[in-house]
This record gives C-alpha cells, sequence and structure tokens, in this order.
C-alpha cells in the first residue's frame, strides 16, 4: 500500500518557477502574518506600514538612521552567510558560523588592545588579517577531523560554537578584564573604529566586495569548481584526481576565515568591543540565507538585505502597535513560509487517496459527465 | 488584551499613589515622613499638578531594562514600576515613553541596537538601569550630546548630557540587618546567608553586605554572615542555587544583592527566613518566610530627573539619594515572621540616621583581616573603594 503522503525530490526549477514559488510565498506569509495581526485587533496595513517604516523611515535628528541600522545588521550576515554558502556548496555543514565569527573576533581584539598606538590604517590590516587567521582556525579543525577521523563535522562545529562564547567570556572576566566591578573589556580605543563611509561603518563595502570576490572564485576558479565537484560527488572528485582531503580542508579555512571578517568587522564597526552578544545570531541565520539563497552570492546579498529589513523593522514596531513577543512571533509566521517556499523548490508532494475513495470519486465524476 | 494591561498598570498606579498618600496621612508627626523631610525639588506627587508642568507633544523619555517588565518583582520591576510612577505623575503619554527591556548588559551588541533605536526614536531622555551598560552608554553620550544619558550604578559621567544616579540602599540594608538578627537571637541561631551578585571587587556589593552585617551585628554581636557569589547581576538559575548552598551551610537568613525573588523562593522552601531586595517580596510564595526588604522608590528620581529635564533645568550631576529622600526604603515589616519589636528598632534606628547620629560606616569598623579603620568613610569610598569584607563577614 503508499504511503498517504509521499514526498519525493523533484527535479530543479527554472529560474522562473522558482521566482514564481518565491513570489506565492511572499504572497502568503504577508496574508497568514496579516491573519495573526487581525487576531491581536491590530490593522494589518498599519503593522507591515510600520515595519517598512521602522527599517527605512528615520528620525528628526537623522532621517538615514533607520537605514544605517539596517545596514550594520546587514552586513555581518552578509559576510557570514557568504562563508557558509562556500561550505555549504561543497556539502560540509558548517554550522559554526557563530565560533568562527567569535574567534576572528577574539583574534583581532588581541591587536585591538595591544597595538591601538599604531597608524590606524596599519592596525585595521593587522586586525583583519588577525580575525582571517583566528575564524580560519576555527573552521579548519572540524575539517581536520571529518577528514582524518570522519567525525561528524555537524556536531563538532556546533560545540566549537561554544567554545568560541565560553572563550569571550573567559577573556572579559579574566585576562582582557578593563572596566572594575564587572566582567567587561570595555571599549576600544578611537583609533580601533573602522572609518564611516556614508554613515555607516567601511565594513559594508567590503561585504559587498567579497559578494563578487566569492561569486568570482565560485564561477570562475578552478578551486572554486573543485568545491563544487567534491559538493555534488566525492567519488567523482577522485576519480578526477582531485585531492579531496585538501579541497576540504581548504574550503573549510576559507568559510571559517570570512566567517571571522565578519567577527572583525562587528567589533570594529559597530560594538566597539568585544562581547558575547557580538555575532547577533548571524552565524544561525546565515544558515538559512544561504540555503534560501541557493548559495548564490548575489542572492544571498538580496535575501540577507530582506532579513535584515524584516529584522530591523519588526523590532521597531511601537509597543502600543504590538508588542515584542507579538512582533517575534509575526517574524517567525514570515519566516516559515520562505522555508516553505525552499521545500518546494526541491521537493514535491503527492497525496494518495485511498483506491476506493479515488474509484468512488471517479464514479461521481462519471455520474456529474453523464 | 493590550487595553487589559493599561487599565491594570493604571489601576496598580494609582493603587501605589494612594498607598504613598495613605502613610503620608498617617506618620505626619514622624519626622521620618518624606513629604516632610523632601527638600524643596521634592516630587511629592500632590506638588506636581498639570498646570505647573506642562508636558510638550514632541517630549521623548526611553528606559533600558536588563530583564523582562513582565517579571513583576525584583530589580528590573522595581525600576520600571518608578518609571511608571513617573510617566502617570507627569502626565506622559504612553506615545512619549519608548521601553527596551530584555537587553543583556554584557551583550553590547544589543545594548547598541537598543540605545541607538531609542535614539532615533527621538528620545530626548534615556534612562540606562544596568551597571555595564556605562562603556556603551558613554559613548552614544558622546556621539549625541542633545540627548540626556542617566545611567545608574556606575561611575562614568561627563558634565553636559551624562549623568548617573543611585543611592544609599546600604541605609536600608542596615536596618534590614536590625530584622534578621532580631529573628536570629529570638531563636538562637548565628549564621545568615547572602546571595551577592559580585564578588568584593564590586564596591556595591560589598558596601551592602557590610551594612546588612553591621545591622545584624548592632543586635547580635557574634553573628556571622556567610557570603555566596553567583558572578551575574541577574542569573536566576545560580541565585537560588546559591540561596540553596547557603541554607546548607546553616544560614537561617537568606539576604540577597541580585536580581530575581529565587534566593527568597528557596528560603521560603528551606523553612528558613529571608529578607529580599529591590521589591516587596513578601508573596503568597514566602508569607511564612520573608521578613523585610529594602527597597528602591526609583519614581522619586525619575520624577525628579524628568522634570528637571522638561523644564530646561536638568544639570549633568551624579544623583545620591537616600532614606532621606524617599529614594530607599524598607518593604512593610511582615510581622507574622518578624521577631517582637522589630518594628519599633528599626524605627528607632531609621530615625537615628535620619537626624545624622548614626552613621553606618562610622570610624572604628574592623575589617575580615582584624584592622580598623580609622575614619568614618565618605561617599566617594562608599561608591568605589570598599573591596574588604568586615568582621564576621566570609565567603562560603
Amino acid at each position: 500500500m503508499k504511503d498517504l503522503v509521499h514526498i519525493t525530490k523533484r527535479p530543479e526549477r527554472s529560474a522562473l518557477s522558482s521566482l514564481g514559488l518565491i513570489a506565492a510565498a511572499l504572497g502568503l506569509a504577508i496574508v497568514a502574518g496579516g491573519v495573526f495581526i487581525a487576531l491581536m485587533r491590530q490593522n494589518p496595513l498599519e503593522v507591515y506600514a510600520a515595519i517598512i517604516k521602522g527599517a527605512f523611515v528615520g528620525s528628526k535628528r537623522d532621517p538615514f538612521s533607520a537605514i544605517k541600522s539596517t545596514v550594520i545588521l546587514f552586513v555581518p550576515l552578509l559576510i557570514v552567510s557568504l562563508g557558509l554558502s562556500l561550505a555549504f556548496k561543497m556539502r560540509f555543514w558548517n554550522i559554526g558560523g557563530e565560533g568562527q565569527m567569535m574567534f576572528g573576533a577574539i583574534f583581532a581584539t588581541f591587536f585591538a588592545l595591544n597595538y591601538s598606538h599604531l597608524p590606524h590604517i596599519v592596525l585595521v590590516l593587522l586586525m583583519f588579517a588577525a580575525s582571517v587567521v583566528g575564524g580560519g582556525l576555527w573552521g579548519l579543525i572540524p575539517a581536520l577531523f571529518r577528514v582524518k577521523w570522519s567525525v561528524n563535522e555537524t556536531l563538532f562545529t556546533l560545540m566549537m560554537n561554544y567554545v568560541a562564547l565560553y572563550t569571550i567570556e573567559f577573556l572579559q572576566a579574566g585576562p582582557w578584564k578593563r572596566t572594575p566591578g564587572f566582567a567587561s573589556i570595555g571599549s576600544f580605543d578611537a583609533n580601533v573604529q573602522l572609518a564611516k563611509v556614508g554613515g555607516v561603518h567601511v565594513g559594508w563595502i567590503l561585504a559587498l566586495v567579497l559578494v563578487v570576490i566569492v561569486t568570482v572564485y565560485m564561477s570562475r576558479a578552478k578551486q572554486g569548481y573543485e568545491i563544487a565537484v567534491v559538493g555534488e560527488s566525492k567519488a567523482t572528485a577522485h576519480y578526477a584526481g582531485m585531492n579531496v582531503k585538501k579541497i576540504v580542508l581548504r574550503t573549510m579555512f576559507i568559510s571559517g576565515a570570512i566567517c571571522g571578517i565578519a567577527g572583525m568587522v562587528q567589533i570594529a564597526g559597530s560594538d566597539n568591543t568585544l562581547s558575547t552578544g557580538l555575532t547577533g545570531n548571524a552565524g544561525f541565520s546565515g544558515i538559512t540565507v544561504a540555503w534560501l539563497a541557493q548559495l548564490n552570492p548575489f542572492a544571498v546579498a538580496v535575501i540577507s538585505a530582506l532579513f535584515s529589513i524584516l529584522e530591523k523593522g519588526s523590532k521597531t514596531i511601537p509597543v502600543d502597535v504590538m508588542s515584542k513577543e507579538a512582533a517575534n512571533v509575526l517574524q517567525g509566521i514570515l519566516l516559515f513560509f520562505f522555508l516553505g517556499a525552499e521545500f518546494f523548490r526541491r521537493y514535491s508532494i503527492k497525496i494518495n487517496l485511498p483506491q476506493k475513495q479515488v474509484r468512488h470519486i471517479q464514479k461521481e465524476e462519471e455520474h456529474a459527465d453523464g | 488584551m493590550k487595553k487589559l494591561t493599561k487599565i491594570l498598570s493604571l489601576l496598580l498606579i494609582a493603587a501605589m499613589l494612594l498607598a504613598f498618600a495613605a502613610c503620608a496621612n498617617t506618620d505626619t508627626n514622624d519626622t521620618t515622613d518624606p513629604t516632610t523631610t523632601a527638600d524643596s525639588s521634592s516630587t511629592n506627587p500632590s506638588e506636581i499638578s498639570s498646570e505647573t508642568l506642562k508636558v510638550p507633544d514632541d517630549f521623548k523619555v526611553g528606559i533600558l531594562h536588563i530583564s523582562s517588565v513582565a517579571i513583576q518583582s525584583g530589580y528590573t520591576w522595581a525600576h520600571h514600576k518608578g518609571f511608571l510612577e513617573m510617566v502617570s505623575t507627569l502626565g506622559v503619554k504612553e506615545s512619549q515613553i519608548v521601553v527596551k527591556d530584555d537587553v543583556p548588559d554584557n551583550d553590547v551588541t544589543k545594548t547598541k541596537q537598543a540605545l541607538q533605536e531609542m535614539v532615533d526614536a527621538d528620545c530626548d531622555l534615556i534612562f540606562a538601569t544596568s551597571y555595564n551598560y556605562m562603556n556603551t552608554v558613554k559613548e552614544f553620550a558622546d556621539e549625541y550630546p542633545d540627548v540626556i544619558f542617566s545611567h545608574c550604578s556606575g561611575y562614568l559621567s561627563n558634565d553636559k548630557n551624562f549623568n548617573n544616579y543611585f543611592g544609599r540602599i546600604y541605609e536600608a540594608r542596615y536596618l534590614s540587618g536590625i530584622a534578621a538578627g532580631l529573628k536570629m537571637k529570638e531563636d538562637g541561631k548565628k549564621i545568615a546567608g547572602y546571595v551577592a551578585a559580585m564578588n568584593n571587587q564590586n564596591a556595591e556589593v560589598t558596601g551592602g553586605i557590610n551594612a546588612f552585617a553591621l545591622g545584624i551585628q548592632s543586635v547580635l554581636p557574634d553573628a556571622e554572615v556567610k557570603v555566596k557569589v553567583t558572578g551575574s547581576w541577574y542569573a536566576p538559575e545560580q541565585e537560588g542555587a546559591a540561596a540553596q548552598a547557603l541554607i546548607d551551610a546553616g544560614a537561617y537568613v537568606i539576604a540577597q544583592h541580585c536580581d530575581t525573588e529565587n534566593p527568597q523562593l528557596k528560603a521560603s522552601d528551606g523553612k528558613v527566613f529571608g529578607v529580599g531586595y529591590n521589591t516587596d517580596m513578601t508573596t503568597e510564595a514566602t508569607k511564612n518566610s520573608h521578613i523585610i526588604a529594602p527597597i528602591w522608590n526609583w519614581g522619586v528620581y525619575y520624577t525628579e530627573a524628568t522634570k528637571a529635564v522638561i523644564n530646561g533645568t536638568w544639570k549633568s550631576v551624579n544623583y545620591y539619594g537616600g532614606t532621606k529622600e524617599g529614594l530607599i526604603g524598607l518593604s512593610p515589616l511582615n510581622t507574622a515572621v518578624a521577631a517582637k519589636d522589630t518594628q519599633t528598632a528599626i524605627d528607632a534606628a531609621k530615625a537615628k540616621i535620619l537626624d545624622g547620629s548614626l552613621i553606618v560606616f562610622d570610624k572604628g569598623l574592623t575589617k575580615a583581616d582584624g584592622s580598623i579603620i580609622d575614619h568614618a568613610l565618605t561617599d566617594e569610598e562608599i561608591t568605589g573603594k570598599i573591596d574588604y569584607y568586615i568582621k564576621g563577614v566570609s565567603l562560603l
């Protein structure tokens, strides 16, 4: 007997069909969110307007303040998502974006605290290099265990997040404690702060440059091709004479390094200190972003932007319109539909009605025809 | 739902104000009454009528909290209650307030986002209620000179738009120590426990412990206070666990300097007694154990500060109020569990604090290491330099 619900992997949808699916998801998300808002006895249009307004309309003091805040959320999310998509392309489940971001930030902080007297540009380059090494190493460790002893990388990278988190806590409370009476590293020297371009730290330019670099790397470079082949089939890669282990190690170093850069950009551009919250969950949201974007760097940029708008907008809904908790639920509902779209892009669902019923229905149809 | 919450909070505020007025009426002869001792900048609600203060329509005030305002006890609730008292006293509209809660003060990213949102909502005045927001608030104060930032319990400030506010909570801790000491004396016990958020490097916490111990020792000279440190202002689980450890070590009264009422719940479960903090922690669950709590009436400061900002008279001067100003107080004594004559003893000591004849950190204090302090502690020392326990106080 067949299952009632049968889920099968479907052939790739065309770009147009995918786009249609996403549009449908967007429509459904807005409707479902609207129902929820109506249940909260608010006007859906008003709330959606509040989200858009929250993400784009600034204050009296600074008409661009909201956009700036949205971009500040966008930058680390975009960079991390790019890093993760490299690993995912190789079908390597890097759930460790959080930890890699933190370790990039930790390495960079070492220079921010001890070499702040250096000329700004030298200091920033040093911090940048340090974040590449820090994040890269944090990505390399699970990859090493994977290729040497086939250790499950999903769990390993996930666990590494917590190690990184507690390392920051340790540094805050111990060797790098700079605020009397409380475990805090304190503000960095002004010399550490990244310069602002158009009102937002220069990280946004770096993020966009990375989009181009990753695109070129993935689609034009030999190494990018190798990643895709390993992702499709390790056996094929072997037959083609590729050194799979080397490719896995190299790619995970790069993936982690890019996440590390996101950490450095966050602490030097926005936070101005090292604290446990620096990732803003980008390491996890980035997983969703990367897959929704089908690992295409330009699509990653678009989806990251949408995520940031939703995040900033829903956080800024005035309390007298909607409570913070309700705004979170709304955000969840909207995301749920996007993820649903991703599912339907890859799979199709067949519902097998029990035979009798089918026959019955057929009969009825015949009757109707007659 | 929203409307209901609104009505409930208004009712609550009304009830608080009534209670306040009622106390004031019955105590008119008592010199400790805040309405008679407060100075000319007093914030007695009856003195601020809508005629004397017109809140401009474009005025906005924000407050940043470490934990959720939905939990109606403890540190954040004490602040929020004070904030709401200010809102209703001054007639500030709901659309003119911005409340950001559940913002961990060790998460600088979230702290920045929340402060930025308040600035971007065009707040003219922002209160930040937790110690470790301090560095971030300073950065914002430098960046936005036209917004006034008022930060609770830290030590940074500037002379333009950034001050600190705090209070002599140690006075109330001393008085609550008397209540604890009398209870221990009545039942022949010698050990009290103290759940502390921070270790002896934090002067606020350490001074509070010493004051509590001094209060106990004023009625029970050879009493001991055992201290258990959690390392965080807000750590619900650890706070309960620390209280349990103290009870296991023989503590008969559990006092606390941390944000939740969990230590008091443990005290109740463990059949010992408790002295809470921040808000009245005598609840249905603790009515058989909780004696009294040192509490903050933050509304006193919030009303005064907001009024000054609206009137354009606000100055960047650090605020340090005490029992005299009405900022510091005690929750009503739970007479069902307190020792006999506790209220009388507290009232007598309180009167002495108010007339200056009792100085909590007077000269001649003996430190735990046996050395003696040869002078009464200055405010500067009390707020930033107490890094030692006194005789009878030790870590568990």
